[in-house]
């Protein structure tokens, strides 16, 4: 009976003790570089020794990783289209989540882009106009919508650079080898980038809304942690994150 | 047709840029290789070892730094604005400028190799002979060490139609005059266009095993390079 006793207790101690030492690696889209960053400091603050780590890059190429086993156990990507196809074939925990809008502005490192529109990307002080591929990056193809529903698309695709994800577009921009850009606004609030040029916050009428989604990957169906994570993502304090980075959030009412 | 207008224009622009990128560094290449070949100076090591560090070097690396100082504010962005032909980031000479550095070392290193087995003795016989040393360079040199030149312009050619993160972070993926084929390639992967990836990637497979089956059966005598 003692010996049993030991034994749950050894059983229980060692349980608890995998609970602690969880583990979680996250896919997102390069957009919430600086968000996320911050959500994920607090969260290990909240929760200490829970490892949570983070890879940025493009929606697509994850997407595409995710499928032949990536092992990302959450995936927050720059367009709920992905998560959504990974989700009707089979590969998701989670239902697919909603967690935020993005927005784009016209950025420059060495322009007061605050006072500009799309229509100053005319001007021939311009030469270079960085935005992300619209073949596949989310933020690409908005700038695209955009630069079209204004007319000025054809007018400007000479002088268009294309980055692989929006933070190579802004880093583009960032080095002056372009001088003006479409970045998301997540990326053009950091102070880092804010210290230089300004941005112009695009209308959001003129493009498609980039809806964001999430899920927890079939990789971490049994991973009580990520489930914890995503908990965190839709409550108040990462909410207020994402809104201080400039993203509008699901079932509230757009500002601006 | 097999491939669209797209992929034959990446791959038309990868041939020109390899070639472009080999007859540079056929010039650049040779009189490098004979100084590293000839010189008992100390500079031969610092130089070589120069010289390889793109062997060694992640292509992010020298795209970063070329990014850095062929952009609006760096040295060499300075002096290409002071000459009046604009920065070279997001240009085909910008890759051009790129390749070169990427590529050095497969040129030098095998027209390197191929002067050392020349050895004194021709010199010093065409010396004898009262050849200036710019004839005992074309007519003894040039001719004996040729393997090694074929050798190293297959290479250069090669490695140049490899290249891809230089291209990437310096090139800003532009039709026509920076998305070569492999960006061209990645960028399918990326839009989830397997059936492109597919087409262009078998070309690429086909092209580069051809590549390399000529350097190989071109050596009747491979004791000799």
């Amino acid at each position: 009976m003692k010996r049993l006793h030991t034994l749950l207790l050894t059983l229980a101690l060692a349980a608890s003790g995998a609970a602690q030492a969880g583990k979680i690696t996250i896919a997102a889209a390069a957009d919430l570089k600086f968000a996320l960053d911050e959500i994920v400091t607090v969260f290990k603050q909240a929760n200490p020794g829970e490892e949570v780590g983070v890879i940025y890059g493009s929606s697509g190429k994850f997407h595409t990783q995710i499928q032949q086993n990536a092992p990302y156990d959450l995936y927050f990507s720059a367009d709920i289209k992905y998560p959504q196809e990974l989700a009707k074939k089979g590969l998701a925990a989670s239902a697919v989540k909603p967690y935020a809008f993005g927005r784009i502005v016209l950025w420059s490192a060495s322009l007061d882009a605050s006072k500009m529109t799309l229509t100053s990307l005319t001007d021939p002080k311009i030469t270079r106009i960085a935005i992300a591929n619209p073949k596949h990056a989310p933020y690409g193809k908005r700038a695209e919508e955009a630069l079209r529903s204004v007319g000025l698309w054809d007018k400007v695709q000479s002088k268009l650079v294309y980055g692989e994800n929006i933070a190579h577009t802004a880093q583009f921009v960032q080095t002056g080898n372009a001088q003006a850009g479409i970045i998301a606004l997540a990326l053009a609030v950091n102070p880092e980038l804010a210290s230089k040029g300004g941005y112009w916050l695009i209308p959001d009428k003129l493009h498609q809304p980039l809806e964001q989604g999430y899920i927890i990957t079939q990789r971490a169906a049994d991973n009580p942690l990520a489930k914890r994570f995503a908990d965190y993502m839709d409550g108040k304090a990462a909410r207020a994150v994402m809104v201080k980075y400039g993203f509008g959030l699901p079932g509230e009412a757009a500002s601006n | 047709m097999l491939l669209s207008e797209g992929d034959l224009q990446a791959i038309v622009l990868t041939l020109e840029l390899a070639s472009i990128t080999t007859a540079i560094l056929l010039v650049l290449g040779t009189p490098i290789a004979w100084w590293l070949a000839r010189t008992k100076s100390w500079w031969k090591g610092p130089l070589g070892a120069v010289v390889a560090l793109p062997l060694v070097l992640p292509p992010s690396v020298l795209g970063f730094y070329l990014l850095l100082t062929m952009g609006p504010h760096g040295p060499v962005g300075q002096f290409t604005q002071w000459l009046g032909l604009g920065t070279l980031p997001f240009t085909f000479w910008g890759l051009v400028v790129g390749s070169v550095f990427y590529s050095l070392p497969f040129m030098v290193q095998p027209v390197q190799n191929a002067f050392e087995s020349i050895g004194d003795r021709p010199l010093e016989a065409a010396a004898t002979l009262r050849a200036s040393p710019l004839d005992t360079f074309f007519s003894v040199v040039l001719p004996l060490a040729l393997p090694g030149f074929i050798t190293a312009s297959i290479l250069t050619f090669a490695h140049t139609v490899g290249e891809f993160g230089v291209v990437l972070m310096i090139g800003g993926n532009i039709p026509g005059e920076t998305r070569v084929a492999s960006v061209q390639i990645y960028d399918h992967v990326e839009a989830l266009d397997y059936g492109q990836a597919h087409r262009l990637s078998a070309v690429m497979l086909v092209f580069s095993f051809l590549v390399l089956l000529a350097l190989y059966a071109w050596r009747p005598n491979p004791k000799k390079v």
